[in-house]
């Protein structure tokens, strides 16, 4: 009798939970390897020191007093993105959509910018792109949002594709709005009057963004941890059932929760195009609705985690750049540091949810 | 009017990289994981052929079947490498696949500028671009050679990798839907508990699928630069047809055969702004672009409210097995 | 017949999971050319047995011969080797996958669906099977699924078949259809296997029963030797005396009055028919029955969780004015004071959220009375902690996930948050399943108090004997209609025993 090969080599269990230490501890060393490994692979490109790299990608991002605003900016425009797209997580509804979103709040910016530009005073006219951004990205959510309470179609495909028709209706107004004609362009949007610019706070023109996305930030953590809202979405997202039991209308939770996500990533637009790019491209959102669901899945969801994600990714792909610059290496470089990283960090959160025992002494029999 | 007989070829060869694309994208989306690194993998793809026939052209590309094997081992060799990693990630450790797929996608865009930058510079041409003409010359030779009468123009003037795409997408539906491995990925998809149950290896199947799946998206990369843009290649050239292959998954409703056609439509009704009447304002060009992705949408929605269960995606899309979930 | 050679011997099988016993040295035999009826109450471990013979659980202690030899069945598919086919009650079928193509899955070889719909054909017409082998499964009945799966057993050659229930999602009609098939089988010389818990079919159909009691085995004998009480009577046991409070009812009055009520489940199966009773305030209504009679719908159709066919659910106020619930959403019907306490098999998955805390757990119920658009986080956090003190609830802390608490502990915080709403109606099912002794009286207790507070309490158990000392009234539920109304003070066991099998509770003898 043949007993004993019940038992697998390799059982993979799930685990209770871990102390925060040691969960803490295994994303460190994630990030350790990650930096090892890609100062490593950098090495071998350059054929430098890899502490010189250390120090390239450090300057990358604090090298000069602009090197920080400009880190910072970034950072803020990305932690909005992720603050936005993360109400629809919490709700187990992959929202791809961020893109398309600030596109479309972008969009309504420009388009009031362009349009009211010289008919509306300052002030109004701000008010006015608010209110436009926050709806257009809001709509643009809301659509997918509708159909996947009504119908149950899949949000993530639509939302896909909702930034590629967001990209094209944008470039179609790009045409329409030229400047001059023909320049596939549309410049600096009101370069003279400055109508609709965002007002400069401090020093340095990014610092509005930044208090924005700190202020967001602490709004985001009150409002899904604290507030009914947040109470609901966190319920549908574990558990549709439950919440049917208590009497939350699942349909209702997911197009309100899809219409905040678009309306922040709206608003996000908004501080682009208004706040500081000052004009519309298609490509004004530099992937970071993709990114920005990086960000916000590594930091489980958590908005405070966020700024250090967001962080992170930012610091990395200016370091990268910094690096492809002084090494004379391609500017992408900074993609494959941010994919190193993501890769080690997104294996790392296996040995988190998951135990792997080996098997001990063959002869135990222990199936399930 | 448009000239068909002009039109469709152009469309077709718009269609081809999407075609490889959509039907790699199939195959690993019937075995439940969305990869939506689909576009880096196309990237590395492009350039992991790019490189092979770079540095094979460097030493004078002596031979030609190794100036045409040698650029097609590279780019499946890069993709598989992705596509390993994919599985590796979402299968065995069970990660989100749609972060996996994103961070994929950077990776890949990443490596492709990358390198394709590096080549560049090693290149030291006046333009930003590769030129790898004699590996292009065999990849775009066409059976009709230079006849001009229609019949030629329509199916005998395309290279080989676009009948070989062809080809692939009729044998991976033939595989799908006739073979025993194709029942059993397709209960994989949709029933990783039940296929389990009756003794089909998940994982391996997964694994095998989406390693396939990007292997074949990734010569699309590779049709591209070779046959379409004639062995050029340029930062970003690509662009965004990894996100229209994904799109094109939905289109065709996960049917390979159906993808043929569709990639075609697609194929057209991206250059269909070329053909609009001159006079017309030029800005209605980008929202012709944008057809591709609105079918896509309705196609999604009608699919949907329909529900017809044929139509739908796997049941399992996008989600980890682990088997002793409850 | 020639019963001398078992097909299978199972011999002092033991099998526990963690400290729950589900079979204590079982010994079984199952012959060729004969129908053997398992039978035995919710949790006596049938299913847990026969498990062990299909391979997907492995028995601690005891072993298992097939025609006389040992053997070790490791998975499924060892049992398949060995002719052994069991067919579960939750389907395990592709649904867009046709019937033959479900049949052939996991196959090895080519695949010619051509050869396996000619074999399909030939099975079904060896034993009257029904089944188009080219149907998608989401196009089957629920009858037609279960052919699916026999017929897939057959396919691989199985001649030893254990059902599981399998009449528990047919109608009369598919129930006789399904026996008919099953005596050709036996005909043909399979052995057949059918765990039940109802008395008719043991005596339609099989030749032979085998009865467990709580993870024992009781004794087996020829069908024709013996009679529907001697059955109950090994089935439930000897009465047992619990010493449960039970206080006289206080001032009652109807308060929830359901009037023939009729409900079907998404199959368009019938779980309730024309069910009429009234729950008074101040008095516990026990609701026995054997699982899968109506129970859930029936509470779930009070709380306004289940779309109900025709019928009327009035609740009634202290001044005798009525309201229809039925049309009302859960929301409002909870807000009216009905409150509802459903302990599902899987424990968690209804009525409470796994990975949230237990303090956010409490706050299912209470979040929207918060100020404002913030949630109150104190008071559900008190209350955390009340429930944990009264009812003893062993966690680290309050912030612990309620799914990290054990199966009982999860049922404590259940319940104590249902009562602490203070309902006017408590709706309470299986809510000591799985609780030791100790925290069962906790939650008798509660349950009376609440009774003596005026409150209306609907409890539907599982054990019997409960139920006898709990309840001022029994209903006694027999496949979804009402197989009468007893008081609970003076009634037998055995009678209650009987309405449950049977309609009305009289044998035919």
């Amino acid at each position: 009798m043949n007993k004993q090969t019940r038992e697998p080599l390799i059982h993979i269990t799930k685990r209770g939970s871990l102390p925060w230490y040691r969960t803490l501890g295994i994303r460190a060393a994630a990030i350790l390897l990650a930096v090892i490994f890609s100062g490593l692979i950098t090495m071998l490109l350059t054929g430098e020191n890899p502490l010189k790299i250390y120090v390239t990608i450090f300057n990358g991002s604090f090298g000069s007093a602009r090197r920080v605003w400009v880190l910072l900016q970034n950072t803020a425009i990305l932690l909005m993105v992720a603050l936005a797209v993360t109400p629809a997580f919490r709700m187990r509804c992959w929202n791809l959509g961020g893109d398309g979103q600030i596109l479309a709040g972008g969009l309504a910016t420009a388009a009031c910018m362009i349009l009211l530009g010289d008919k509306l005073p300052g002030w109004l006219l701000i008010v006015v792109m608010l209110a436009a951004s926050v709806v257009a990205g809001a709509v643009w959510a809301v659509i997918p949002a509708w159909f996947k309470a009504r119908f149950n179609t899949n949000e993530t495909l639509f939302t896909l594709m909702m930034n590629y028709i967001a990209t094209q209706i944008v470039a179609f107004f790009i045409v329409v709005w030229e400047v001059p004609k023909g320049a596939g362009q549309i410049g600096i949007i009101n370069q003279i009057s400055k109508a609709g610019w965002l007002p400069q706070v401090g020093p340095s023109k990014y610092l509005l963004n930044v208090i924005i996305a700190v202020v967001f930030t602490v709004l985001m953590y009150l409002y899904l941890n604290y507030s009914k809202h947040g109470y609901e979405i966190a319920v549908v997202g574990e558990s549709e059932r439950t919440a049917r039991y208590v009497g939350i209308k699942v349909d209702r939770i997911i197009v309100r929760t899809m219409l905040l996500s678009g309306a922040l990533c709206g608003l996000a637009g908004l501080l682009l195009v208004a706040g500081t790019d000052h004009t519309l491209t298609t490509t004004i959102t530099g992937g970071r609705g993709f990114t920005a669901v990086m960000v916000s899945w590594m930091a489980h969801f958590n908005p405070i985690v966020m700024v250090f994600t967001s962080f992170l990714l930012v610091f990395l792909s200016k370091g990268g750049s910094e690096v492809a610059s002084g090494f004379g290496l391609s500017a992408s470089f900074g993609d494959i540091l941010t994919g190193i990283i993501l890769f080690f960090i997104i294996g790392s959160e296996f040995f988190i949810t998951y135990k792997v025992n080996f098997r001990k002494h063959a002869g135990k029999e222990n199936g399930k | 009017m448009i000239d068909l007989i002009a039109f469709i070829p152009r469309a077709v060869i718009q269609g081809i990289p999407l075609l490889f694309g959509s039907t790699g994208e199939t195959l690993t989306e019937k075995s439940g994981n969305l990869n939506l690194g689909i576009p880096g993998i196309m990237y590395v793809g492009a350039i992991s052929g790019v490189i092979g026939s770079f540095f094979y052209e460097q030493a004078g590309a002596p031979s030609p079947v190794l100036t045409v094997l040698i650029p097609l081992l590279c780019s499946m060799t890069g993709s598989l490498l992705m596509g390993l990693l994919y599985c590796f990630l979402t299968v065995t450790l069970r990660a989100n696949q749609n972060v996996t797929g994103l961070a994929l996608t950077t990776f890949g865009v990443g490596i492709g500028n990358f390198f394709g930058g590096s080549l560049i510079k090693l290149a030291n041409s006046a333009v930003p671009v590769i030129v790898l003409s004699k590996t292009s010359a065999y990849f775009s030779a066409t059976p009709a050679g230079g006849a001009t009468d229609w019949f030629s123009r329509l199916f005998l003037s395309y290279g080989f990798l676009a009948y070989a795409a062809v080809i692939i997408a009729l044998a991976a539906s033939y595989i799908l839907n006739h073979t025993r491995i194709g029942l059993h990925l397709r209960a994989v998809g949709e029933s990783p508990t039940t296929a389990d149950a009756a003794g089909i290896s998940v994982t391996r199947y997964k694994y095998v699928s989406t390693c396939i799946g990007s292997v074949i998206a990734g010569l699309g990369g590779l049709y591209y630069i070779m046959d379409y843009a004639k062995g050029i290649w340029s930062s970003d050239a690509f662009g965004d047809r990894g996100w229209l292959a994904i799109a094109l998954v939905i289109f065709s409703v996960w049917r390979p055969t159906l993808g043929i056609f569709a990639s075609f439509l697609f194929g057209g009704l991206y250059i269909l702004n070329v053909y609009i009447p001159t006079g017309t304002n030029l800005a209605i060009k980008e929202l012709y672009k944008m057809l591709p992705y609105v079918v896509t949408v309705l196609v999604l929605v009608v699919t949907s409210v329909r529900n017809k269960r044929e139509n739908q995606p796997p049941a399992s899309l996008g989600l980890p097995y682990f088997r002793e979930e409850r | 017949m020639d019963n001398k050679t078992p097909a299978v011997k199972m011999r002092n099988i033991t099998k526990t999971f963690g400290s729950v016993v589900a079979n204590d040295k079982v010994w079984l035999d199952i012959y060729r050319g004969e129908i053997l009826a398992l039978l035995g109450e919710n949790g006596s471990g049938k299913t847990t047995l026969m498990n062990m013979l299909s391979g997907i659980y492995f028995p601690d202690k005891g072993d298992i011969s097939i025609d006389g030899k040992e053997v070790v069945i490791r998975s499924p598919k060892d049992a398949f080797d060995l002719g052994i086919g069991m067919i579960h009650q939750h389907f395990k079928l592709v649904d867009v996958l046709s019937a033959a193509e479900n049949i052939v899955l996991g196959l090895p070889g080519k695949l010619d669906l051509k050869a396996a719909t000619a074999k399909i054909r030939q099975i079904c017409d060896a034993y009257g099977f029904e089944v188009d082998p080219k149907q998608k499964i989401y196009d089957m009945s629920v009858s037609q699924k279960q052919t699916v799966e026999i017929v897939k057993v057959l396919y691989r050659g199985a001649d030893i078949l254990i059902l599981d229930e399998p009449t528990a999602v047919l109608t009369p009609q598919e129930t006789d259809k399904l026996f008919a098939v099953l005596r050709n089988m036996r005909d043909d010389g399979k052995a057949v296997v059918i765990i039940t818990h109802k008395m008719h079919e043991v005596e339609a159909l099989s030749d032979r029963v085998a009865v467990l009691r709580q993870g024992q085995f009781i004794g087996d004998m020829p069908t024709k030797t013996t009679n529907a009480q001697e059955m109950t009577n090994m089935m439930v046991g000897h009465p047992v005396v619990l010493n449960i409070d039970r206080p006289d009812p206080v001032d009652p009055r109807p308060r929830i009055e359901v009037k023939n009520l009729t409900v079907r489940n998404i199959d368009g199966i019938v779980k309730l028919d024309d069910v009429s009773f009234t729950a008074n305030s101040g008095e516990i209504l026990g609701i026995a029955g054997i699982s899968g009679c109506g129970q859930k719908e029936l509470l779930e159709a009070i709380a306004g969780l289940q779309r109900v066919e025709s019928g009327s659910i009035s609740y009634i106020e202290d001044d005798g004015s009525r309201e229809e619930l039925i049309g009302k959403d859960p929301l409002e019907i909870q807000q009216m004071g009905v409150s509802l306490s459903f302990v599902p098999e899987d424990r968690l998955g209804m009525g409470l959220v796994g990975n949230m805390d237990l303090a956010d757990n409490m706050m299912l119920r209470s979040f929207r009375r918060g100020r404002g658009i913030f949630t109150d986080r104190k008071s559900p956090h008190k209350l955390a902690e009340t429930v944990v003190h009264d009812l003893e609830v062993v966690t680290p802390s309050v912030e612990t996930p309620v799914r990290r608490l054990s199966g009982g502990n999860v049922q404590k915080v259940l319940v104590g948050r249902e009562i602490a709403e203070a309902p006017k109606v408590l709706l309470t099912a299986y809510a000591v399943r799985g609780l030791d002794i100790n925290s069962s009286y906790t939650i008798y207790d509660l349950l009376n108090k609440q009774k003596q507070a005026g409150v209306a309490v609907v409890y539907v158990g599982e054990d019997l004997d409960v139920l006898l000392e709990l309840a001022d009234r029994i209903l006694v539920l027999c496949g979804g209609k009402v197989s009468g109304i007893v008081p609970g003070r003076g009634a037998k066991k055995r009678d209650v025993g009987l309405m449950m099998t049977r309609l009305g509770g009289k044998t035919d003898e």
